[in-house]
Parts: C-alpha cells; structure tokens; sequence
C-alpha cells in the first residue's frame, strides 16, 4: 500500500528552481532516507509534504487522500480544501533537526498539549499515552523537567514523543541528529531503528550514510533539486554508477 | 532659629491641623493618582497587543500598499514623538476647540486615562512586537505541524514566551507611568503632584511636595517588587 505518491514536483523560490520534476513512492511500513549535498532540496521537500512550503505544480497523495494535484491546463498546483489539507496534515508527524520544543512547557506538556487541544482526548488518556511514549524513549523520569533542563539528545527524544503522540502513520526527520554532539546521535539513531522495527512508515533526511546504508529500504540522493538516485541502499551506496553520486559518497569517508 | 523655639511662636493646635490638612487633601490626590494609573494599564496593555497586531498586519491592497500598517505605524510614532503633556491637552480641549462642546470638570478624569492609555498603548505595541518578532520561526511551525489553531498557536505557544521575555521592558514602562501621572497637572486633574504644588503654594510649605515624594518613590518600590515575583514566577524555564 503507498503511503506517499509525489509526482512530478515541481518548486522554485524565485528564480531558483529548487525541485524540478521530483517523483517518488514511499509504501506502508517502508523506511526512505533522502541524502544530498547541502541546498539539494531536501528539506525544501520534507517541508513540501507536510505543508510547511506550497509547491508550484505537481501531485502529493498522502494515505491515499490527494493534498495537491496540477490537473487544470495550465498544470498549477491546486490544492484541496484548508478542511482537507488540516486532515490530511493529521497523518504526518514531522521532527526538527533543532528541535523546536516549547520551551515554557514541562516535558509531558510538550507531549500532551496537542493531544488534548487538537485531538480533544482527555487529560488522563493522553498523560498514559505521554508516559508509554517516555518509557519507551528512556526518559521516564523527565516528565516534570523544562525542554532547558536537557540534554539535546533528550530533546530531540521528547520531540519524536510528541510526534509519535498524535500516532502519525508517516513520520518525518529533517537531519534529526545534526544539531547533537557526535557521542549523542547514537541514541536517536537508535530510537529511529527501534521505529522501523516497528515497521512504521519514515522519511529520514540525513548526512549519516551508515545509517541510511544500514536501517533505510530505500535511498533516494538528490542533487541541485534532481533525484539522481532511487533505490535500495546497496544499489545507490554500492553499485551506482552515477559520477556525482560516486563523488558524493567518496567525501564520506565510510 | 532652632525648631523648638518655632514651636513656641506658633500655637501647636495651627501646626497640627495644618499637617492633618495637608495629608488629608494628599490622600485624595494619592487615590486619584492610583485610580489614573491602574486604568492607564488595564486599557493600554491589551489596546497596545492589538496595535502591535495592526502595525505588524501584512494586508495589504495593491503590491505594497499596506493600510493598517501604516495608520498604525503614524499612530506609533506621533505618539512617541509629541509630549505626553501636549496629548493630554489635545484630549482634554480638543472637544472644544474642534466641536465647541463645554468642557466640564467631570471630564478631566476620563481626559487623562484616555491619554495615557493612548500614549502608552503605542509603548506597548513597539515592546510587543518585538517580542513577538523575537519567537523562532520554529516554534510556528512545531505548532502547525502538531495541527494547532492560529489562535491556539498565538495564546497558547507564541504569547506565554513573549509576555516573559518583554517583561522587563514593560518593568521600565510601569516605573515611568507612576511618575508620568504627575503630568496630569496640566488639565487639573487633582492628582498626587497637582494636590501637593496647590497646598504647597497655599501654606508655603515644603511638606507637600516631600510627602509627595515620598509617595512615588514607595508606589515604584512596590510596582518593583510586584514585577520581580512576577519575573521570578516566569524564570521556570530559560
Ligand atoms: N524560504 C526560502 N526562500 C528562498 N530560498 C530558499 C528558502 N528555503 C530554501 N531556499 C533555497 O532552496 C535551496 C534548497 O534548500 P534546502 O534547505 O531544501 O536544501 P537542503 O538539501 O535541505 O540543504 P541542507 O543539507 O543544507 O539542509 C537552497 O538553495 C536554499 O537557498
Ligand atoms: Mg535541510
């Protein structure tokens, strides 16, 4: 079953054509890792699916409901109605390579906030749910602490909680781990692995080629806003023959 | 002269209700003090959040046309750039001199809150702004992307770290209010400053504008410490 279906995007911040003509599938339980060089147009793209950026013309089917579609003459992406593109939002949870934290918010607040004001369940449904969530991220005793009092490994675990809170079906990563120090990448490349053991459905943009080579079923590497590979990691770290892919890789020293 | 030989020239019953008198007349220019100042801020501090909506409004007609913007960026800087003094007259004869409407003294209470507010309402807008300018893209978008509201991201994300961080440019503010409501003197309004320079003239006397004083320089140490339990309430979270 696909759970993601972009086709043909297209996405340019003036002049600067930043995604040109990108199609891809991600299908239920699979894990995608999206690499590049720096201003590839990752991000631009993780952004593009969870309605952070609007994209000029394409199409975006997300759980098999259409967000966008470029239908009409002049190929212009429309999308659906605000109803429908906050539905559609509901299956996507998104994490921040900084974070983004509420800092005036405990640690539990921070998880059960949007449970109870956007999903409306109760205080204590969504206080049991923060909890289960925290002991499976190893921050049992941290439900009392400020998103300050913690180290940016911790942070970044209590954000994928609050994410995987609202029970996302896809879950995105934007550089998760490029905000740490190298000793605490380890924990949330550990907390991403449990996930995709899970089987749940993930879009990682990340420069940790061992990881993607060892946890992603698919890679796809983009380059100046094109999708120059689309495989399975041993196809694109192993086999390519692509030139820019090749030089790519060789500047990580695996 | 020492002060017991002046006790001796004047009868002690003179001296007594003169100082009973002056404090008594203090006392009702203190409470009008208070009453200026507590409406100056129940009406400024939210009239300010919603000029700082206005001057950081993005509606605009045509290109670059921004209407609300820019009324509210003139209503800004005209009120930042006359004197409080001026404003308050402005709002107090104004009615006549435009309109020919007879100003009675009932007026001169409802002159002064209107001016203040309007003054520091403009403060606040520039200190809100800033505040809320000051919030990381970031946070906007955690809140989106969790399917909060506009109006929940606003209140319940965005204006709890703002009202910390402003906090103590609203401190400074509210310490020049409590001495900017002696300007209320300049229409009559029978506060603390107008009370003390009418007796002082009266009984040639120093007394009131010492009391006088004293009073603002106490009203300040209290608005301080009101502020930093306030500050110490918000320092949970860095
Ligand atoms: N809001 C924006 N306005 C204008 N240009 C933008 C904007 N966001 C991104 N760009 C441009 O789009 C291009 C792609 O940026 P993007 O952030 O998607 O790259 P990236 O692959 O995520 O890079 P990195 O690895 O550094 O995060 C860059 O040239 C960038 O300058
Ligand atoms: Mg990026």
């Amino acid at each position: 079953m696909k759970m993601l279906e972009m086709k043909n995007i297209r996405k340019s911040f003036g002049d600067n054509e930043v995604l040109k003509n990108i199609s891809f599938d991600v299908e239920k339980g699979e894990v995608l890792a999206i690499i590049g060089p720096s201003g590839s147009g990752k991000s631009t793209l993780l952004r593009s699916i969870t309605q952070l950026e609007t994209i000029d013309s394409g199409e975006i089917i997300i759980c098999g409901d259409t967000l966008v579609s470029s239908t009409g003459y002049d190929g212009k992406a429309q999308y659906v109605s605000k109803k429908e593109r906050a539905a559609i939002s509901r299956h996507l949870g998104l994490v921040f390579q900084n974070f983004n934290l509420f800092p005036h918010f405990s640690v539990m607040r921070n998880i059960t906030e949007a449970q109870r004001k956007v999903l409306g369940r109760s205080k204590e449904a969504s206080e049991e749910i923060a909890r289960k969530l925290l002991k499976k991220m190893g921050l049992e005793n941290k439900e009392n602490a400020y998103p300050c009092e913690l180290s940016g490994g911790q942070q970044q675990r209590v954000s994928i909680a609050r994410a995987l809170a609202l029970s996302p079906e896809i879950l995105l990563f934007d550089e998760p781990t490029s905000a740490l120090d190298p000793e605490l990448t380890g924990e949330i490349l550990k907390v991403i692995r449990e996930l995709a053991e899970e089987k749940m459905t993930m879009i990682v943009v990340t420069h940790e080629m061992l990881f993607a080579e060892g946890v992603a079923d698919k890679v796809i590497f983009m380059d100046k806003g094109y999708i120059i590979e689309n495989g399975t990691p041993e196809e694109v770290f192993k086999n390519s023959e692509n030139e820019r892919t090749k030089a790519f890789l060789s500047n990580y020293n695996r | 002269m020492t002060a017991e030989s002046q006790i001796e020239v004047l009868p002690p019953w003179c001296i007594k209700m003169t100082l009973q008198n002056i404090l008594t007349q203090l006392g009702g220019g203190m409470l009008k003090t208070i009453i200026l100042f507590f409406s100056t801020l129940i009406i400024a501090l939210p009239l300010g959040l919603l000029v700082s909506f206005g001057r950081m409004s993005k509606l605009s007609i045509g290109k670059h046309f921004k209407p609300i913007k820019l009324i509210t960026q003139i209503y800004i800087s005209v009120m930042r750039g006359t004197p409080l003094m001026l404003q308050i007259m402005v709002v107090y004869f104004g009615p006549y001199y435009l309109f020919g409407i007879k100003i009675s003294s009932a007026y001169q209470i409802y002159a002064a809150i209107i001016a203040f507010s309007i003054n520091y309402a403009a403060y606040f807008a520039e200190i809100y702004r800033g505040g809320i300018e000051s919030i990381p893209q970031g946070q906007y978008e955690a809140a989106k992307i969790l399917g909060f509201s506009k109006s929940q991201t606003f209140f319940r994300i965005v204006f709890p770290q703002v009202m910390k961080r402003i906090l103590p440019s609203i401190t400074n503010e509210v310490i020049t209010l409590v001495k900017d409501t002696s300007l209320a003197f300049v229409i009559a309004y029978a506060e603390m400053f107008t009370m003390a320079k009418r007796i002082a003239a009266k009984e040639t006397s120093m007394i009131p504008f010492v009391a006088a004083g004293i009073f603002y320089y106490v009203f300040n140490l209290l608005v301080a410490i009101v502020m930093n339990r306030i500050e110490k309430k918000m320092a949970y979270y860095k």
